[in-house]
């Protein structure tokens, strides 16, 4: 008993050691739960909520592009899709293999919805198919209880109304690359589109609007449990362009399948009602992805159908380039309109010979006439008197070699020749009959199709510097503007000098013996003028001309002629201009005339059918007040 | 007390009078604690008695039952059956060694056709009765010689390489402290433990390459920087520490914790409990439950040094020694004191072996409360009984 005493005692000592040694320990414990749950707790919270708390981004709706008639042209339509949530559907291969008895899955698709399948959590929807049809979306529909885990999905696509028939001036959307980043988390949307080309491009931040975002709990798997906030996104503005959507489809299907490109614009405004460059492509198959096939036969196309003619086409203005060397004569004063100078069919200059297009020569013209006939001759010798800078002094006051600005990406600049370009760019002065080629608008000088319009509005609406935009108001990402209400700057041209021109540019459609004058407009108040040209895109040997020209309907497509066609109506009180270029389209007179007739006489039949409408009033109120 | 209680120091006592005797205040504070788990489980389930806090109390329920039964039979019955009792379970460690299937990626369990044994967790248990005896059996001058510590240390190193290798880290590291507090408490004398502390530091980088797995290396490695693998082992401790971080003074309240529910908090039900309580009642709720384990670590150690048994007295610390290195490694573990390892918080945890080893291990606690006054001589080794 007594050595059981001492053990004890010794037992309790020991004891008391270890509850001693266990009391510190647990001080450690509740110092640590101290530590973190009241020292520490903020900035744990903060972690908490960082890890339950994700932001999610909604997409705005995309602005529409309506024309100037507030139709739409560019619209967002619903895109049904069919998702798959692996984690509903149990057995992914089996459903799928349901699947496809509705919607066709070829072998490659299948492999990618695996691969995603594998890659993805369970309960993330992988997109099986989209823009399915109605028919496909009602079987899917009727189907669901044999289909687990596979829903219809509905977002939004840009879809362009009329496809290949605005897509110039439209653009497309397609998806961001890598350098389109910069920085806009909407961007790295899955899924999300930019404008990558025309108007779409232009006005993509406008058009994009802001996202909204949604904050959600999700869990550790990123499951989402439920919305804790949401704020709504600002739509994308509605862009209205002044193109009339019926005259780009009247005149879209008038051109066929030439390679060609006309612009009709409002002299007065600059509103360009028509903008077509002709083959097109459908912009609609740009945004839901292009095949390998399409794309090659889109860039391999010698009617380059990616390329927008109407702006970034340049080709020599030819004849239609005759009123600028006539009006530049007159400035300086070489020249008096009613002096006959003598066509005898070829002009000397040294030991070359300068052709006139008719054979036999014209006879003595005066200006008028000389248009009326677009004879080369008197041309030649109205610029030899004149000199190359006059004539591109009076061509840049006419909107040549400058971009004019138009609201669309790709703009080229054509070029308007002098001895100053010619010494930098190709380092030999400028010779005189360089000069003589210029007075029938050959040679280096190069015109886009929107140029030529350009010129001729500004040749018929009294001499201002009109200049030619797309949209009906002025859009920025803040949204949408009036344009401010500016007359054109007048370029300093005598009326004079602008009627004798424009009277020679209506006998060419009018007097029976103008070039175009199979091409006139019968109807009285309809009536057009305007000037041919025929640009040679091969040299005529001086041995085919002896022998005789080959005609154009016998020489490759590629040889042909480029027919040229630059119109306005009515010839009383000039409101519209054409320019009309067709590549290899043989004669301007023969080919690219009536084309401007008919635009000419379409453009008028429209607005004469709208004609008690506000636009229409408001034009007539803001002409008499003018 | 003797006047008292004195009729409890006599050989046979009924049945009765045993469980009028039960220290009932002991058994209201384990039922109180583990209905702490009981709720915390079912805020697990997210507002529900399925699947766990259910089958944990019906498993409280038989456990108590048990408890009770193994408290009121007579402690000569624990003495005499000692050894027989840890041979078993040693038996059952080497059966896992040979037909135990992987559970969790470790081999621990052995199955018994309806039920599952863990024979790791019972070697707890019948190690502190072992123990117990073999020192109740030795002289304070015993105990002082070298020779006598020899089969003692084989009773623990043999178990203990047998459960390091199924591989539990845990499990060893409680059974070998909780013997070490044994040797302590039966009078060792200090320099044995100072020379064996220093042997054990020498032979720590020997354990690094040979005993220790790769995953148990990974553990250790990621605790002492927890930030280099957020995604891997590293990813439970600071989500546990931004869970009971977040929690602050009073939680974020009942089945509202974020971390627990949204599932950033892992193995929330059974290793991570505690983090889950102090998520959503805070630092009151943590100290709470701290506070009831500290009373029963008390009151553990007023039934110990009571005993007038030597037997008694060093069960009784044997299994409170235990209960504290469930609590202190599994708190600390989940506040990132020291690596995660796998060891359940006592009562509160989901899991049936580790609640019926603790509800044994208070069955003995109870039993030597009960035959406190009974004096078992150094020889007796129970056979009388």
């Amino acid at each position: 008993m007594h050595r059981d005493s001492e053990r004890h005692k010794l037992f309790s000592r020991r004891a008391l050691m270890l509850a001693g040694g266990k009391t510190a320990l647990l001080s450690v414990l509740v110092g640590r739960m101290y530590y973190l749950q009241v020292v520490e707790s903020e900035r744990y919270v903060t972690l908490a909520d960082e890890n339950r708390i994700n932001l999610r981004l909604l997409p705005p709706p995309r602005g529409r592009i309506v024309d100037r008639l507030e139709r739409p042209m560019a619209d967002n339509q619903q895109n049904y899709r069919v998702v798959i949530i692996p984690e509903q559907a149990q057995d992914v291969h089996k459903t799928l293999d349901r699947l496809s008895l509705i919607v066709s899955l070829s072998a490659g698709e299948r492999r990618r919805i695996m691969r995603e399948v594998k890659r993805k959590r369970a309960f993330v929807p992988i997109t099986v198919r989209e823009n399915l049809d109605w028919r496909e979306v009602a079987r899917i529909e009727v189907n669901t209880p044999d289909l687990p885990g596979v829903l219809i999905d509905v977002g939004q696509s840009r879809s362009y109304l009329h496809g290949p028939q605005t897509a110039h001036v439209l653009g497309y959307v397609a998806a961001v690359s890598e350098k389109d980043l910069t920085g806009d988390p909407l961007l790295e949307l899955p899924g999300f589109r930019i404008g990558k080309a025309g108007v779409e491009k232009v006005y993509d931040l406008a058009l994009r609007g802001s996202g909204g975002s949604s904050q959600v709990e999700v869990n550790a798997l990123g499951r989402v449990i439920r919305e804790l906030n949401r704020q709504e996104g600002q739509p994308g503005t509605e862009v209205r362009l002044t193109i009339d959507r019926d005259l780009q489809n009247y005149i879209a299907n008038r051109v066929g399948n030439e390679s060609a490109s006309i612009v009709v614009m409002d002299v007065h405004t600059g509103e360009i009602l028509s903008l077509v460059s002709s083959p097109s492509f459908d912009p609609n198959s740009f945004n839901k992805g292009l095949s390998q096939a399409e794309w090659e036969s889109l860039i391999s196309n010698p009617k380059a159908p990616l390329t927008n003619k109407s702006i970034a086409g340049q080709y020599a203005p030819g004849s239609t380039y005759k009123p600028i060397v006539a009006l530049a004569a007159l400035d300086k004063g070489v020249i008096n309109p009613e002096t006959k100078i003598h066509c005898s069919g070829v002009t000397k200059l040294g030991n070359a010979e300068f052709h006139c297009w008719k054979k036999g020569g014209h006879g003595p013209l005066n200006m008028r006439e000389a248009i009326e006939h677009s004879c080369d001759v008197y041309f030649y010798e109205v610029a030899r008197r004149t000199g190359i800078d006059r004539i591109a002094a009076m061509s840049r006051r006419l909107g040549l070699g400058n971009p004019l600005g138009l609201d669309l990406p790709g703009e080229k600049s054509g070029l308007v020749p002098s001895d100053k370009w010619k010494r930098g760019a190709i380092g030999t002065p400028w010779q005189l009959g360089e000069t003589l080629i210029a007075g029938i608008g050959q040679g280096y000088i190069l015109t886009t199709p929107l140029q030529l319009a350009v010129m001729t509005a500004r040749l018929v609406n009294g001499g201002r510097a009109v200049k030619p935009h797309l949209t009906m108001d002025v859009v920025s990402e803040e949204g949408v503007q009036p344009y401010p209400d500016q007359e054109a700057d007048p370029l300093g041209i005598p009326t004079e000098h602008l009627n004798i021109v424009l009277g020679g540019m209506q006998d060419v459609v009018n007097a029976p013996t103008g070039t175009a004058f199979r091409a006139r407009i019968q109807e009285e108040e309809w009536r057009m003028g305007g000037k041919t040209g025929t640009v040679q895109v091969r040299r005529i040997t001086k041995a085919e001309r002896e022998t005789g020209v080959v005609k154009n309907e016998d020489l490759p497509w590629e040889e042909r002629d480029h027919a040229l066609f630059v119109g306005y109506a009515p010839f009383e009180s000039p409101r519209y201009a054409v320019s009309v270029v067709v590549e290899h389209g043989g004669g301007g007179s023969s080919t690219a005339a009536p084309i401007a007739r008919d635009v000419l006489r379409e453009t008028q039949r429209l607005a004469a059918l709208r004609a008690p409408d506000q636009e229409a009033q408001a034009y007539l109120k803001k002409r008499e007040e003018g | 007390m003797l006047t008292h209680d004195g009729i409890l120091s006599q050989p046979k006592v009924s049945i009765g009078h045993k469980l009028l005797h039960l220290h009932w205040i002991y058994v209201i504070l384990l039922t109180l604690t583990a209905s702490i788990g009981f709720a915390m489980l079912f805020s697990a389930a997210g507002g529900d008695f399925d699947p766990w806090a259910s089958r944990q109390m019906v498993r409280f329920g038989i456990g108590v039952v048990g408890m009770i039964i193994v408290a009121v039979i007579d402690i000569r019955f624990w003495l005499r059956y000692a050894y027989g009792f840890y041979f078993v379970v040693l038996a059952l460690l080497v059966a896992v060694e040979i037909a135990g299937f992987v559970g969790m990626g470790a081999q621990r369990w052995i199955s018994f056709g309806i039920f599952n044994v863990q024979p790791s967790e019972l070697m707890k248990v019948a190690m502190v009765l072992a123990l117990a005896r073999y020192f109740h059996g030795g002289s304070i001058e015993d105990v002082g010689r070298i020779f006598f510590l020899v089969p003692p240390l084989v009773m623990v190193v043999v178990p203990a390489v047998l459960i390091i290798r199924q591989p539990d880290l845990g499990t060893t590291l409680m059974l070998v402290l909780a013997s070490v507090a044994m040797f302590f408490a039966a009078g060792v004398r200090m320099w044995k433990f100072i020379l064996a502390g220093v042997i054990g530091l020498i032979s720590a980088p020997v354990a690094w390459f040979t005993i220790l797995r790769d995953y148990q290396k990974q553990r250790i490695l990621t605790f002492i920087n927890p930030e280099t693998d957020t995604l891997g082992s590293g990813y439970h401790i600071i989500q546990s520490k931004i869970a009971l971080g977040s929690g602050g003074m009073f939680g974020k309240g009942f089945m509202q914790g974020t971390q627990s529910h949204l599932n950033f908090l892992p193995e929330k039900q059974t290793d991570f409990i505690f983090t889950m309580l102090a998520e959503e009642f805070g630092l009151v709720g943590g100290l709470t439950l701290v506070a009831l384990y500290i009373l029963l670590l008390a009151y553990g150690y007023v039934i110990s040094m009571s005993s007038r048994n030597h037997f008694g007295r060093l069960v009784g610390i044997g299994v409170i020694v235990t209960f504290f290195l469930y609590i202190f490694i599994n708190i600390a573990m989940v506040m990132g004191l020291i690596p995660v390892v796998g060891v359940p918080l006592p009562l509160v945890s989901y899991g049936g072996t580790a609640m019926l080893t603790l509800l044994f291990g208070f069955g003995l606690l109870l039993n030597v409360h009960i035959h406190r006054e009974m004096t078992i001589g150094r020889r007796d080794s129970g056979d009388e009984f």
